[in-house]
């Protein structure tokens, strides 16, 4: 366990040059635009005078040059503090932390349901390549990964929530319901089942072409071969040998697909009304917001990093012949 | 090439679907005259009511047949020059760090990781708000994100031509590292970013769509992503405002990966299992 601390933190300390990239390019991305928050602020405010500006600037490090400004920048990320929403008026730290769980709860039912159907009907698909099973599946799977993920979500409002009634039509949970417990989990879950079927539906074709193309290949090779010969049943090569098999690389699309899912999900929450992190984004370039709009880019290149991570360490689990994951790039 | 790929009939299909779509998409003001944005009769008509209005109209009572041709357009040409702009970028870094090799390579590809884990539709939505939403602007914005597939590819195949005698030979003959590179080495590794060439069109007009649904689209153009947020305000009463021009974004890219497919079957000399 200490070992797997130690890679755990060698890996994160890894990828704090990069981050760093990510925070300076962003930064200098969003310091060119013409106007700044102050602006978008006094606007709202219906104006104020010069001076007004000047103090605000000076208060929140949007004064002097580029470079004053992104030094004050990294100073206020290396003590760990986020900056001040000037459009919220709020420090930035509690907001993300406000806004996420909504976005994670949305995103790993999204990775779950996508992981555990794709790859099952993967399996099916790729048990038998070539047979009408197969090219239902593939067919259709091809089909689910053309349609965009936002208009998938207003199709399915149209008929789950207004014509059928069974699902709510927007937010995360019911306003002022009062509830609590195993009822307010209920009812968060209903509210989040079509957003999680629109954006999970594009993984789910995803992950079953590439399931179903890694099955097809290992019934090729050698180790198939192998485990009939020596008379195993028929499903037990199917599960043990060539889907073990083909699981690998649907992980490795698990980690590359985090930051794309990440992506989709700004949509699918503006979509259905979620306040989660992606409406925080779209907030953030309405108030012309640059220091939330920086946080939140860098808090999902470090989640999709974590990411990452995570999927390397599944890696190794799944794959004896890798490490744990140390020493490897 | 050729054999092969015409007896697919599903390459078949989405091959012509393709080339109705470019075709519009050219010729979209012969065929749907005047502005796509006038208004063209009673507003929503529903579809299929009306002869000289086939698929009726929207709240405004503009034409949504003529909105939807205006809007292949747009789809088509952001979505190709997105591409196009993602892969020659890519290619350019992606030969430049496989070449040269040392801190160069080691610097270009932590810039290649960075842009690799920031979402790209995030980084999009940051760049389409700095510099302000135009057709340009939008086609820079989705390449921004796209072009480390290529980068990556494009370098991996770059440091196993780097060795070859024929690039020896070049030495010799006095050719400047430049002209080696990007002359002689870029050339040859095309083939593996042109297999995946139709997953990024798709993906850059996916993109597109994402981006006027969320109001970020060129306020000039007519889009498919915007019609679909303009119909979003009558979902209840006149659901087909939003649901047909989403057909036509599935048609345009189950076709271009339909072809994709079988053109990277057919190139590569893999034959469908």
């Amino acid at each position: 366990m200490a070992r797997l601390g130690r890679v755990v933190l060698a890996r994160l300390a890894g990828s704090v040059p990069v981050l760093l990239i990510v925070l300076v390019g962003v930064f200098l991305l969003l310091d060119s635009a013409g106007g700044d928050a102050v602006d978008a602020y006094l606007l709202s405010m219906g104006g104020g005078d010069a001076q007004m500006a000047a103090e605000l600037r000076t208060r929140y490090g949007l004064d002097g040059s580029a470079l004053s400004r992104l030094l004050f920048t990294l100073g206020q990320y290396a003590r760990g503090d986020l900056g001040w929403s000037i459009a919220l008026n709020r420090p930035i730290g509690p907001v993300i932390a406000e806004r996420l769980p909504n976005t994670l709860w949305l995103m790993g039912s999204a990775t779950a349901l996508s992981f555990l159907l794709g790859s099952a009907l993967g399996v099916l698909a790729g048990r038998r390549p070539g047979s009408l099973l197969d090219r239902v599946l593939s067919g259709g799977s091809l089909f689910l990964y053309s349609i965009p993920s936002f208009w998938l979500g207003l199709v399915l409002a149209v008929v789950f929530a207004v014509q059928l009634r069974w699902l709510p039509v927007s937010g995360i949970e019911t306003i002022a319901s009062g509830k609590a417990g195993l009822a307010r989990a209920a009812d968060i879950a209903r509210h989040l089942v079509l957003p999680v079927a629109a954006l999970g539906m594009i993984y789910l074709a995803l992950f079953l072409r590439i399931m179903r193309s890694g099955m097809a290949e290992a019934w090729g090779q050698d180790f198939t071969l192998a485990a009939r010969a020596r008379g195993l049943p028929d499903w037990r090569i199917t599960l043990n040998h060539a889907a073990r098999n083909a699981l690998l690389p649907l992980v490795t699309m698990l980690g590359l697909q985090s930051a794309a899912m990440l992506g989709g999900s700004v949509v699918i929450e503006s979509v259905f009304a979620i306040p989660g992190f992606g409406r925080l984004a779209q907030e953030a370039v309405a108030g012309r917001d640059a220091p939330l709009l920086l946080a939140v880019i860098l808090t999902s290149a470090l989640m999709v990093v974590i990411a990452n991570l995570l999927v390397d360490l599944a890696y190794g689990w799944l794959d004896p012949r890798v490490g744990s994951g140390a020493g490897h790039d | 090439m050729t054999r092969p790929f015409l007896r697919r009939p599903e390459a078949l299909l989405g091959g012509a679907i393709l080339l109705a779509l470019i075709l519009i998409a050219g010729f979209a003001p012969l065929i749907a005259p005047g502005d796509p944005l006038a208004i063209a009769g009673r507003p929503l008509i529903p579809p299929f009511t009306d002869a000289g209005l086939p698929l009726g109209t929207d709240r405004l009572g503009r034409d949504l047949l003529a909105e939807l041709i205006h809007g292949a357009r747009t789809s088509v040409a952001v979505g190709l020059s997105a591409a196009l702009v993602a892969v020659f970028a890519g290619m350019t870094v992606g030969t430049a760090a496989g070449f040269a090799g040392g801190a160069i390579e080691a610097a270009l590809m932590r810039i290649v990781d960075a842009f690799q884990i920031v979402p790209g539709f995030l980084l999009a939505l940051a760049f389409v708000s700095v510099a302000g939403p135009s057709l340009w602007v939008v086609v820079l914005a989705i390449a921004l994100g796209a072009w480390t597939g290529p980068a990556r590819l494009a370098r991996a195949r770059v440091l196993s031509l780097r060795e070859s005698d024929f690039v020896a030979a070049a030495k010799v003959m006095g050719m400047s590292p430049a002209e080696i590179a990007f002359r002689q080495i870029m050339p040859l590794a095309l083939p593996p970013v042109l297999a995946v060439a139709s997953v990024i069109v798709a993906a850059a007009v996916l993109t597109e769509a994402a981006l006027s649904f969320l109001g970020l689209g060129d306020p000039n153009s007519v889009t498919w992503g915007a019609m679909i947020a303009e119909g979003r305000n009558q979902l209840r009463s006149a659901a087909y405002l939003s649901i047909i021009p989403g057909i036509a974004l599935v048609l345009t890219v189950i076709s271009t990966y339909l072809v994709g497919e079988a053109l990277t079957d057919s190139l590569t000399g893999r034959d469908k299992r």
